[in-house]
């Protein structure tokens, strides 16, 4: 077993005063939103956990191609880790929006387009880790995680669209807005400050998960080779 | 040639089966009369609801009809050994994949032939009418094209039967709302302006899943 890499805890220090950082931008440095008040602050992590959730699920989708090329089981590790990773942070993205949601639609749940797609994705990994938990064959196990993660990168975007036929009343707060969008704001220059620095720290964070996740993965691995060789001898 | 040759081969093999055993047909059938049944009590089904909730109460019904189908085809290859016998066929992998898929859409579509008149006659709706046979034609296609790549990987598990749904169901989102979507514009005669981007996203479903398929098929049987 190897000792923990020094790049990996010097990575965690970072990563952590980042976070304090940014924890006092949104508190402190950025303004106060003149409508919506103290709960407009949610958005900044809002966004960026929305942001780190796609971006592993992105990773799980390029992992499970490369897998299916290479049959390296490196790839497996880094698709189960990614898919992890994502599914908790899709969910505090979920969370998150709900706490806005809630004095600013005055509802905590409504079955908007982004809402509902955010729901189907985390239920389409759900069901990739489902999927794995059933079969015992390491390898079978990673050939078909592989394909499903492909096959549920493909039909995220499909979902999206299919809501998005119906009306949406998300805000988009980057790029052209919607008419009928509830809870729309400007960002003024020290906003967009913050916003751009909790995306930068979640990015931080992703990686840093990651790293450990993958790490935790091998190990995993190292036990699974022992136990097989040691009931060998039993 | 021998790729058309192989495919029309293993839908033989399955229609063959099937006009010998009928078990497949009659299960998927008498489940689908049963699920309208239930939605008759559930949803108290009068002349005002049925006009908006029909496209709904059919779609569900295919869809939970299709993944028993599909369960029990897949089944089938996996418990009596057929598939190892498939696999040794000196044929392009993907010959087996459209044959299976082929004969699945074709057992769906034998089941829908029925249930649609029956429902048709039962709560006095026409239903006959071609975009809305279209709208079932491509709907199908796109929800067995996925499910035949997903039921091979799930007798392959320990809990087979159970995780079809479960992994069918999610992906198959897009192609159940665009399908009850573009239904209910025939049949309520929505003008085709507003039934059009549905039909766009069937097709699309229809092609990228089928592509998606034919190339990872291979990797989903492999030994």
């Amino acid at each position: 077993m190897q000792p923990k890499p020094k790049a990996l805890t010097y990575l965690d220090i970072f990563t952590v005063i980042l976070f304090l950082i940014s924890l006092g931008l949104v508190f402190f440095y950025a303004p106060m939103e003149a409508v919506m008040g103290n709960v407009q602050r949610v958005f900044y992590y809002h966004v960026a956990v929305g942001w780190v959730g796609m971006l592993s699920f992105l990773a799980a989708a390029i992992a499970g191609i490369l897998y299916l090329r290479s049959k390296d089981r490196k790839w497996d590790r880094v698709a189960v880790a990614a898919v992890e990773i994502g599914i908790v942070f899709t969910f505090l993205n979920i969370v998150t929006g709900s706490i806005w949601a809630r004095p600013i639609w005055n509802t905590w749940w409504t079955w908007d387009p982004r809402l509902t797609t955010a729901t189907i994705m985390e239920l389409i990994y759900f069901a990739y880790l489902m999927l794995r938990q059933g079969i015992e064959d390491p390898e079978r196990r990673a050939r078909f995680g592989a394909v499903y993660v492909i096959l549920g990168f493909i039909s995220v975007p499909l979902t999206f669209f299919s809501a998005r036929l119906f009306r949406t009343i998300h805000p988009v707060v980057i790029g052209t807005n919607q008419p009928g969008a509830e809870g729309q704001f400007d960002m003024t220059p020290k906003m967009v400050q913050t916003f751009l620095f909790s995306l930068f720290t979640f990015t931080f964070v992703f990686i840093d998960l990651m790293w450990h996740r993958l790490r935790l993965g091998k190990f995993a691995e190292q036990v699974e080779q022992l136990k097989l060789k040691f009931s060998q001898y039993t | 040639m021998t790729f058309l040759r192989a495919t029309l081969a293993v839908i033989a093999k399955d229609l063959a089966g099937e006009l010998r055993s009928r078990e497949l047909i009659s299960a998927m059938l008498v489940f689908s009369l049963l699920v309208i049944l239930i939605f008759n009590f559930a949803l108290e089904l009068d002349v005002k609801t049925r006009s908006t909730v029909t496209a709904g109460v059919l779609w569900v019904t295919f869809a939970f009809a299709g993944s028993l189908g599909l369960n029990r085809s897949m089944a089938m290859e996996k418990d009596r050994g057929c598939i190892d016998g498939l696999l040794l066929a000196p044929v392009d992998r993907s010959a087996i994949y459209f044959g299976k898929m082929i004969g699945n859409l074709f057992f769906m579509l034998l089941v829908e032939a029925i249930v649609l008149p029956l429902y048709s006659i039962l709560y006095n709706t026409n239903l006959f009418q071609l975009g809305f046979l279209g709208v079932v034609f491509l709907g199908s296609l796109g929800y067995v094209a996925v499910g035949t790549l997903l039921a091979t990987m799930t007798v392959q598990t320990r809990t087979r039967d159970v995780l079809l749904p479960i992994l069918l169901f999610p992906l198959a989102i897009p192609v159940l709302i665009a399908s009850v979507k573009a239904s209910m514009g025939y049949l309520q005669g929505i003008e085709m302006e507003a039934i059009r981007p549905w039909l766009n996203l069937l097709l699309v479903y229809d092609i990228v899943f089928i592509a998606v398929a034919f190339m990872v098929f291979d990797f989903v049987v492999e030994e």
